[in-house]
């Protein structure tokens, strides 16, 4: 990847590292990404996706790493960077005993909205969710739930969208309107980093990060991947990588 | 259980079990499959390392308390002696009473006045008041009344100290009044007892329990309601979302206790209106005074219950931890149990739960009338406690999930 000018990167954050009762779940990552671009976060589970997304948002704290998101000190200015970041948690994480409105008008609240009613409202047409609006959200389904999800991130118009595998257990139908919606999004400008397990949506990413044992493995547009693996479909590529990164693991293991 | 499908069709089960009933409605009662679910069961209880201290230390604790800390009959109460006659008779008497084993002078007052204060502030539970002319009254025959006044407003923890002294008077001064004195050996007492029980004069219990259960009622409610705040996003999985959003953990802290404060004070409506009204309670002091000391144990209790569901790591465990703070709070306040009949150990323990203060501070203004500088010495040891335990939540609140 030829490097974009270090000022107009969305996220650019180098050597993140993150230590668990000294195994490291995240080991040196390095995350640079263009305002507007969609990078799809690919690797199997337990890999350090979730971790490093969390990193991103400020809700862990690095061990180490330095760099900047949306031009605000990663480290010491993780307060305000939060203001800007939409982050949708892989587990379903609003009330369910609350209706569609009132999550929506919990989340205007703490993140001070001049104009919530407005805000909701308009939040609430763009993802159809107007007319279930007095839903409780315990009641939806998986799909609407994830609508209501991203709803409540996009609530506060952030820059930055860290979704975390947003789509798991959602129909064909309702993913590929989610992918829409969100390219939609890229197209005004919305930097998007996604993580998922679907390669049909790897396919309609900008850039692709495969990440195993917290380690990235390997990086660029789902085309220059595919070129370089000499054709091979994404999945089978995923596959391998995995292969050769758990025995690379093992080696170090032993040695 | 590694019983295989193999082993299953050479030897019947355990229980008997035919394998190909297996699939049948309500096939044999199976030995293996309760194994199983023991097994099962004893794996669990032993990761949840919480409620397997639960188990051995919620009987341990019952034990030590009831067994070494309660003691129905306090005996070494705090007494104020006002001696206005120090003769041979009065000193006689001074040591009867307090052989009886019940009474220790703690304070030797120069007047009445000043003992009832002592009275009032509870930091003495009897007076005994003896007249000028005590000896002399009594050589003469004339039988002079000692004045003893008991802080009634716990009625219990006095009753049998009350009793001793009914009993003790014909033989306090018989080893005195011999030789030529001797033909006044009494067949009654050659002095009069005058008990008098202030601030609750029929010796009611329930002028007590009143107070009291405005307490426990209060500390398990707030207790338990704000010990599942924090966990409950957590088990539900909204705390992630929470943290992401700009707001400060002591924001969550007063949103989070606030609305309890309310439900906390339309309890209490309830309560004071049943006192009032169903049992006859007395209010003599200050209504505002009294809305404003439970003010501060409910925040008080309200910390102790945020502190909790940060430590707690689901909503079980919060449970747990409630009934551990409520034992020692029922039991070391003074309201089940005289607070003077226990060791100093437990007596210290109780000094630290804002229930024994609590139980103070409002027997003092129903029953006692007291204003705000008598309840002092009971209010700051509440803010400290309230002060403390925030500190500490505050502490364990992370705004991360590291």
């Amino acid at each position: 990847m030829n490097a974009p000018p270090a000022q107009a990167l969305a996220i650019n954050v180098q050597g993140l590292s993150k230590h668990y009762g000294g195994r490291a779940v995240v080991d040196d990552v390095t995350v640079q990404l263009a305002p507007g671009r969609i990078c799809g976060f690919l690797g199997p589970n337990g890999s350090g996706k979730t971790t490093t997304i969390r990193l991103l948002c400020g809700l862990l704290t690095a061990d180490a790493g330095s760099g900047t998101c949306l031009g605000l000190d990663f480290v010491t200015q993780a307060r305000q960077i939060k203001r800007q970041v939409g982050y949708m948690t892989q587990r379903f994480g609003l009330y369910e005993d609350l209706s569609i409105r009132q999550n929506l008008d919990f989340i205007g609240r703490l993140f001070g909205l001049p104009e919530r009613r407005q805000s909701v409202d308009e939040t609430l047409e763009r993802l159809g969710l107007s007319t279930r609006q007095q839903q409780l959200a315990g009641t939806l389904s998986g799909g609407w739930k994830q609508r209501l999800a991203l709803a409540a991130c996009l609530l506060h118009t952030p820059r930055l969208l860290l979704l975390d595998e947003p789509t798991a257990g959602v129909d064909p139908k309702a993913r590929r309107e989610f992918w829409d919606e969100i390219h939609r999004l890229a197209a005004q400008g919305m930097t998007v980093l996604v993580s998922t397990h679907y390669m049909d949506e790897a396919e309609r990413c900008h850039e692709l990060m495969y990440i195993a044992n917290g380690r990235v493995l390997t990086r660029g547009s789902p085309t220059q991947i595919r070129e370089q693996a000499g054709g091979a479909s994404l999945e089978e590529i995923f596959i391998r990588l995995i292969a050769q990164a758990d025995a690379e693991k093992t080696r170090e293991t032993l040695s | 259980m590694s019983a295989g499908p193999a082993a299953a069709q050479g030897t019947p089960a355990l229980g008997g079990c035919d394998p190909h009933a297996v699939g049948e409605r309500g096939g044999h009662f199976s030995i293996a499959r309760v194994l199983a679910v023991l097994v099962k069961e004893f794996q669990q209880v032993l990761r949840d390392r919480l409620t397997f201290a639960m188990a051995i230390g919620v009987p341990v604790m019952q034990l030590v308390l009831f067994g070494y800390a309660i003691n129905n009959d306090p005996k070494g109460l705090p007494t104020a002696l006002v001696a206005y006659d120090n003769g041979p008779l009065a000193r006689s008497l001074v040591a009867a009473i307090q052989n009886t084993g019940y009474f220790h002078i703690t304070a030797q007052p120069a007047s009445e006045a000043q003992a009832e204060r002592l009275l009032a502030l509870g930091e003495v539970q009897f007076v005994i008041a003896i007249p000028p002319d005590f000896s002399r009254r009594v050589v003469r025959g004339e039988k002079p009344a000692v004045l003893v006044a008991v802080d009634a407003t716990d009625p219990s923890s006095a009753s049998n100290a009350i009793a001793a002294l009914g009993q003790f008077g014909n033989q306090a001064l018989a080893h005195d009044l011999t030789g030529p004195l001797a033909s006044l050996q009494p067949r009654e007492a050659p002095f009069e007892l005058r008990i008098h029980r202030r601030y609750n004069p029929e010796g009611l219990t329930r002028y007590n329990i009143v107070p009291g259960l405005i307490g426990t009622i209060l500390t398990m409610t707030m207790v338990m309601l704000t010990s599942l705040a924090m966990t409950r996003e957590r088990e539900r999985g909204t705390l992630e979302n929470l943290l992401a959003t700009p707001v400060r953990p002591f924001e969550v802290m007063v949103g989070k206790i606030a609305p309890y404060v309310l439900i906390g004070y339309v309890q209490l409506a309830v309560i004071l209106l049943a006192a009032v009204g169903l049992f006859e309670v007395p209010m003599v002091g200050s209504l505002a005074l009294l809305m404003g000391v439970i003010g501060l144990f409910m925040l008080a209790n309200l910390g102790v219950g945020f502190t909790f569901s940060t430590l707690a790591r689901n909503q079980l465990q919060a449970m747990q931890m409630t009934f551990f703070f409520f034992l020692p709070s029922m039991l070391l306040s003074g309201f089940m149990f005289p607070y003077r009949g226990m060791p100093l150990w437990a007596q210290w323990l109780g000094e630290v739960l804002p229930l024994t203060h609590f139980l103070r501070a409002v027997r003092a203004i129903m029953l006692k009338g007291a204003g705000l500088g008598e309840i002092m010495t009971n209010l700051w040891p509440m803010a400290l406690f309230l002060l403390v335990v925030g500190a500490l939540a505050l502490k364990r609140y992370r705004q991360t999930l590291d």
